[in-house]
């Protein structure tokens, strides 16, 4: 999951060279846009797991993918070719704004999610796996996997790796950057909407500002993995995933015996950040980037 | 309005259009509750205030009174410095003369973010480090002042002994998060610090045995001269000043030191230096500056800024918390740096003073401040993005017209 919402991180990073601080509420923003449609469909024929959850999660993706356009148009694309401060703060500027906006629209209090495919596949003592597990883990691997595709083999896809590299080379070329940014935040907005509705269907609660740690440790994933680089934000992902629930274990259990630091969790997501960034700032996958003037 | 220019509006009629619709779809019953229409009201007064603000702002830069005022800064700075802090040292006998004493609390608060931004500005706008933690050094100040007079017991003067331990103390974080952060570029560095803002928020909550988690710390001791504790009220001839006046005072005291401070810095070699490497690290290292110096330095300058300014905020409210140094508390600091103008010490002193009242005439709108708030950023970057008062040297360095 964290790997999706590093998708749209590393995608827009990787275009743009922008940090989209916005992201984690564009995620947050799909949750309840898949929520509306389930509340939707409930009572309704369709409310079953195999048609309600398609719709909500069509549904979401394009809304989502409209909002994310939005934004882009009306924050961000002013600012193209500005100073990068400028673009950043703007960003901030943007989430705070999608944060309140969705607290007002919404309300303060965490909103239930419906359960779907919570019945056990599998269970051996302690260990139980959930349709809902696998689920998350195929859908991630397929929308990977889709994307990856996408971006390596269409003409769009060979239009966005040129504009990455070199916005006036592209667009000399005659690539319309403009349109091409455009749908590189189409995709993120919609990877996002995914990941938003997984995380509300796993942990059953999705609140206005569930975004934000969301999309910091999104963003870690996104780094951990080298950013702007698509296989290394699913690699990246999956490990911070792993190790943010493997490492508390671990430290918790003898011969370390601190059972406190699972208040510390979230602390540990920072942690591997500063330290992937101070070993190797260009993370698992990620080339060498010179530094530009 | 010329006819493309119109086709692209409606445009972007359409998808404004389902936005609204798909957010008027999430406001039905099912999912929100009720949706009251005091707040389709609220945002209805909301659009007029923004639409008077903008037409205030578009006559103001037409006449050009910013500029007139900036030339009368330049002219006589002197002067115009010495006004301005007459005005500031009789604001809070005016204020006590008409019994609104909260107000005086107001600018004393105000006068914490003037330090604050002050001292991010050193490190964002002069050396050019994008810190986004930086309430973490904030945090860390007034935690160490609300512990030490806590913990060790309320001594007389010991308060005035912490303004230095922690400016020590968060230079030395400072330095701590500086060193292995010299490679990285400007929005990696952006985000360490936003991490190490956070796990310093994450500290103060869970450390329960040091900062009582989120409970926070009362009874932070408070400012005393001789036997006199500034917390008292005290009469002058027919004045009377409470305490909130009297910190307000100390604290004018020291935010201009800092700004007299970052002045000096700023025209000194280090400033001069901070500049070079902003501009072009490679030039400025080929130069002879030690860059690595720079920075470490420029990290903890700034954060002894932040480590004194906690002191103070401790101090006057009496009581710390986490929540006073969340990521929005950076981003609002960050804020005062960008609309003020980066690199430009007057811009912090009028943006840091202008953010902290604005919310507070804004209380009326409640929960749209923030959303405001956010607007304004994005809005503030696209329209102005060299801030309210731009830095001169900054102009000069970019080739537009100085104002």
């Amino acid at each position: 999951m964290y790997a999706l919402v590093a998708l749209g991180y590393t995608l827009v990073y990787g275009i743009i060279e922008l940090i989209n601080f916005a992201h984690g509420e564009i995620v947050t923003f799909g949750a309840f846009v898949g929520l509306a449609v389930l509340a939707a469909l409930a009572g309704t024929p369709l409310s079953a797991a195999a048609t309600a959850l398609p719709a909500a999660f069509l549904v979401s993706m394009a809304v989502t993918a409209l909002l994310g356009v939005t934004l882009e148009r009306f924050a961000y694309r002013p600012l193209r070719g500005a100073d990068r401060l400028m673009a950043l703060i703007s960003a901030l500027g943007a989430s705070i704004f999608l944060m309140n906006a969705m607290m007002l629209a919404i309300g303060r209090d965490s909103k239930p999610f419906p359960a779907y495919l919570s019945e056990p596949v599998l269970q051996r003592g302690d260990l139980v796996v959930r349709q809902l597990d696998l689920f998350l883990i195929g859908l991630t691997i397929l929308l990977c996997a889709l994307l990856d595709l996408f971006v390596r083999r269409t003409r769009i896809g060979r239009a966005m790796r040129s504009v990455a590299q070199d916005q006036e080379a592209a667009r000399m070329c005659g690539v319309s950057v403009n349109a091409t940014v455009s749908i590189t935040f189409v995709l993120g907005s919609a990877m996002g909407a995914a990941a938003g509705i997984l995380n509300g269907l796993y942990y059953g609660v999705i609140r206005f500002d569930m975004g934000f740690l969301l999309g910091i440790k999104a963003f870690t994933a996104a780094v951990l993995g080298g950013i702007g680089n698509l296989r290394g934000a699913v690699v990246g992902g999956f490990v911070l995933g792993i190790s943010e629930s493997l490492i508390p274990a671990i430290l918790a259990a003898p011969p370390f015996s601190v059972p406190e630091i699972f208040d510390y969790k979230d602390a540990v997501a920072f942690g591997i950040l500063i330290l992937v960034l101070m070993v190797k700032p260009s993370g698992i996958l990620g080339e060498e980037v010179p530094e530009k003037a | 309005m010329n006819g493309p220019r119109a086709a692209t509006w409606l445009l972007w009629a359409g998808p404004a259009f389902v936005l609204a619709w798909v957010l008027g779809f999430l406001l039905t019953p099912e999912v929100r509750g009720l949706a009251e229409p005091q707040d389709f009201a609220g945002l209805a007064g909301l659009a007029a205030l923004a639409a008077i603000a903008w037409c205030a702002w578009r006559a103001l830069d037409r006449r050009g009174l910013l500029t007139v005022f900036d030339e009368a800064r330049h002219r006589a700075p002197a002067q115009f410095g010495l006004s301005v802090l007459l005005c500031a040292a009789v604001f809070p006998l005016i204020l006590a003369q008409l019994g609104k004493y909260y107000w005086i609390h107001v600018g004393a608060l105000s006068l914490i973010y003037v330090i604050l931004a002050v001292g991010l500005n050193l490190v964002v706008g002069f050396a050019g480090l994008l810190v986004i933690g930086f309430a973490a050094f904030y945090g860390i100040g007034a935690y160490a002042a609300a512990i030490v007079t806590t913990e060790v017991g309320d001594l007389p003067h010991m308060i005035w002994l912490l303004i230095p331990a922690a400016a020590v103390l968060s230079a030395a974080f400072g330095v701590l998060l500086g060193v292995p952060t010299l490679r990285l570029r400007g929005d990696y560095l952006a985000i360490v610090t936003l991490g190490f803002g956070e796990i310093t928020r994450i500290v103060f909550t869970n450390w329960d045995t040091l900062t009582r988690g989120p409970r926070g710390i009362s009874g932070v001791g408070s400012f005393q001269i001789g036997g006199w504790n500034l917390m008292h009220p005290l009469d002058v001839g027919p004045l009377r000043l409470d305490g909130d006046t009297q910190y307000y005072y100390l604290i004018l005291a020291a935010a201009l030191l800092g700004v007299f401070l970052a002045h000096r810095l700023n025209h000194s070699r280090i400033g001069r230096a901070w500049v070079a490497m902003r501009e072009d690290e490679l030039a400025a290292r080929s130069f002879g500056i030690d860059v690595a110096r720079c920075k470490i330095l420029a990290f903890a300058i700034g954060a002894a800024y932040a480590g004194v300014a906690g002191v103070f905020f401790g101090s006057l409210q009496g009581f710390v918390d986490p929540t006073s140094f969340s990521f929005l508390e950076s981003v609002l600091i960050l804020s005062m740096v960008v609309l003020g103008g980066m690199g430009s010490l007057s811009g912090s002193v009028v943006a840091a003073v202008l953010l902290v009242i604005l919310p507070e005439k804004l209380q009326m709108l409640r929960d749209y401040r923030m959303l405001i708030f956010g607007l304004l950023m994005i809005l503030l970057m696209i329209v102005r993005p060299q801030g309210l008062i731009p830095s001169r040297r900054r102009m000069l360095e970019l080739g537009s017209r100085p104002g």
